[in-house]
């Protein structure tokens, strides 16, 4: 049922929602047009083309020990949360308990709490047990922050899934530990992994928890950037946020990919159109 | 579906009924699966919060004290912050639905290829760190950027729209309107289009069908991007620490203020403490007023 032929917004409306894709929009093209200029200074428009910014920033030990120390805790909080989450929600979906909604506000909790409120309580923490600027109190600290992200994308990938695969399994002799295993965990990989994806994409841009948990020498990428546009605006930050626009970009086509894996399982299509809003 | 599958499994004898007890007792037992999320939510992050309450009603004596609070409530300067971090984050609201609703009204009722398209370039800045989109907007907003340098050529006199309350308001709104334009999309797909036709051969006008037909039915959606947007923009740190000026702080930048250079922890806590309270009563109308499911759908 197409329940959306008759509306026809005006040209009006068009025009202003466009307008609204521009602003949106508008930041990436300038800070790629600014990260090839030749000039010494932020300027427009930039007088010429010049890798020198590109240079600085994958010249400079700092810069590449922080996207080290970014790709070490995206890739340990992206592992923890994706077992986390997938175990979380399985009961969540296929389950039927009382008290199921206190359990949803809780999971989902840490996406409403501002992230410096749990940033500086777990700084607190961190502080008497002497965790403080390791990887680990980072990676903990964005495994909290991006469990939500995770649960929303395994919750619905799961709701597209039908149970009843399972449960033929089970009456054709399956015990529920192989049923679950050799059917149900198939056919939520995707969805496991582009829950993995994007905590990967968010823990490598967050900020705020590395700010407070990290350390001399486990400044992630995020506060290393913060840190130079705190002082100045200095063109360099254009080569490392092209950097990670390519990073983003990246990571949106792997999903792309899953969303089609997922779909060729042959499963639950529509549900999957409908959770990617 | 499943009642009537375990109906028919318990009519039948024998091997039939224990497959069905064992499906059953994995389900039962399944509940075990929570254990670790929460286990781990519980020692990362209600302990710690707990820990921040406590903290926030402790004396120099280690004693129970209000006298946190009673500082934050006395000083104007303290109440003036509160007072402005809603008065942003209300403003904020109002002005990404009134950026929002017109886009995720056009994505929703266009053909599928110009609405992937428009998808796609909401997602990709909405993906895109933070950091780099504020750097984006302070290189455009800057007093020698791109925008006084158009106005410049232009003739137009020069634009002040960074370090002020005006620039906090477009990082805020700019970081902002994709949660309303996704939470207001997911709503409006789900609105029957032939309602509107139906008001359209009834006879009335495209204004009125609009008004009085598909605005209500979207309500929902507005409400609780609403909600989210005032939650997420009162707690946020980044774009008004960057984009604002030193008058403009809310409370996110008081709370780093307080736990970076001043080291008064206790304080600190209080304050957080209060966000809290504000974030957790938004929560609470949220998940009364629109549900949690909604939550599930408007991230990712």
């Amino acid at each position: 049922m197409d329940v959306n032929a008759p509306v026809k917004p005006n040209l009006a409306v068009r025009i202003v929602a466009w307008g609204a894709i521009a602003f949106l929009m508008a930041p990436i093209p300038i800070i790629i047009l600014v990260s090839f200029s030749s000039a010494q200074y932020l300027t427009f428009p930039p007088p010429g083309f010049s890798l020198q910014w590109y240079e600085r920033f994958l010249g400079s030990n700092e810069w590449v020990q922080s996207i080290w120390v970014s790709l070490q805790v995206a890739v340990f909080s992206a592992v923890l949360t994706m077992v986390l989450a997938t175990m979380a929600a399985i009961p969540m979906v296929r389950g039927e308990f009382s008290k199921k909604s206190i359990v949803y506000a809780v999971l989902l909790a840490p996406m409403i709490i501002p992230v410096i409120i749990t940033a500086i309580a777990l700084y607190f923490v961190f502080t008497k047990v002497g965790l403080n600027g390791t990887v680990l109190a980072i990676t903990i600290g964005h495994t909290i922050v991006v469990l939500p992200i995770a649960f929303v994308v395994l919750s619905s990938t799961l709701q597209g899934l039908d149970p009843r695969l399972e449960k033929a399994a089970i009456s054709l002799g399956a015990s529920p530990f192989v049923a679950f295993y050799k059917i149900t965990l198939p056919l939520l990989m995707p969805g496991i992994l582009s829950a993995g994806l994007f905590s990967f994409l968010t823990s490598f841009d967050e900020l705020i928890i590395p700010l407070f948990l990290g350390g001399p020498t486990t400044q992630t990428l995020a506060v290393r950037i913060w840190n130079s546009v705190v002082m100045e605006i200095e063109p360099t930050i254009s080569a490392v946020s092209v950097f990670l626009i390519g990073m983003t970009i990246v990571v949106m086509v792997l999903a792309g990919f899953m969303k089609r894996a997922f779909r060729w399982t042959g499963s639950g299509g529509p549900q999957q159109e409908n959770s990617h809003a | 579906m499943s009642q009537s599958a375990r109906n028919l499994a318990c009519a039948d004898i024998g091997r039939t009924e224990s497959k069905a007890h064992a499906f059953r007792r994995f389900r039962m037992s399944s509940l075990w699966l929570l254990v670790p999320a929460l286990g781990f939510l519980a020692l990362f992050f209600a302990y710690p919060l707990t820990a921040i309450v406590l903290r926030s009603f402790e004396g120099a004596d280690a004693s129970m004290t209000l006298e946190h609070y009673e500082a934050f409530f006395s000083l104007p300067i303290y109440m003036r912050i509160l007072w402005q971090t809603i008065e942003i984050s209300l403003m904020t609201t109002v002005l990404c639905v009134l950026v929002g609703y017109p886009l995720a009204y056009v994505m929703a009722n266009s053909s599928p290829m110009v609405r992937n398209v428009m998808l796609l370039m909401v997602m990709l800045p909405f993906m895109t760190s933070v950091l780099v989109r504020t750097y984006g907007w302070m290189v455009i907003l800057r007093p020698t950027g791109l925008l006084n340098h158009v106005a410049e050529l232009a003739g137009l006199p020069h634009f002040d729209l960074l370090y002020n309350r005006s620039g906090m308001l477009i990082g805020l709104v700019y970081t902002m309107v994709p949660y309303v334009v996704l939470t207001l999309f997911s709503v409006m797909r789900g609105i029957d289009g032939r309602l509107v036709s139906v008001a359209h051969s009834l006879g009335a006008g495209a204004w009125s069908a609009f008004w009085r037909v598909y605005f209500p039915l979207s309500l929902p959606g507005v409400a609780g991007a609403s909600l989210l947007v005032f939650i997420l923009s009162s707690g946020f740190y980044i774009t008004p620490r960057l984009m604002g000026g030193d008058r403009d702080q809310l409370l996110a930048s008081i709370i780093a203020y307080q736990v970076d250079v001043l080291l008064n922890f206790e304080f600190a806590s209080a304050i957080a403490v209060i966000l809290l309270v504000i974030t957790l009563i938004c929560f609470g109308i949220y998940a009364r007023l629109v549900g949690l499911k909604q939550l599930l759908t408007s991230r990712t």
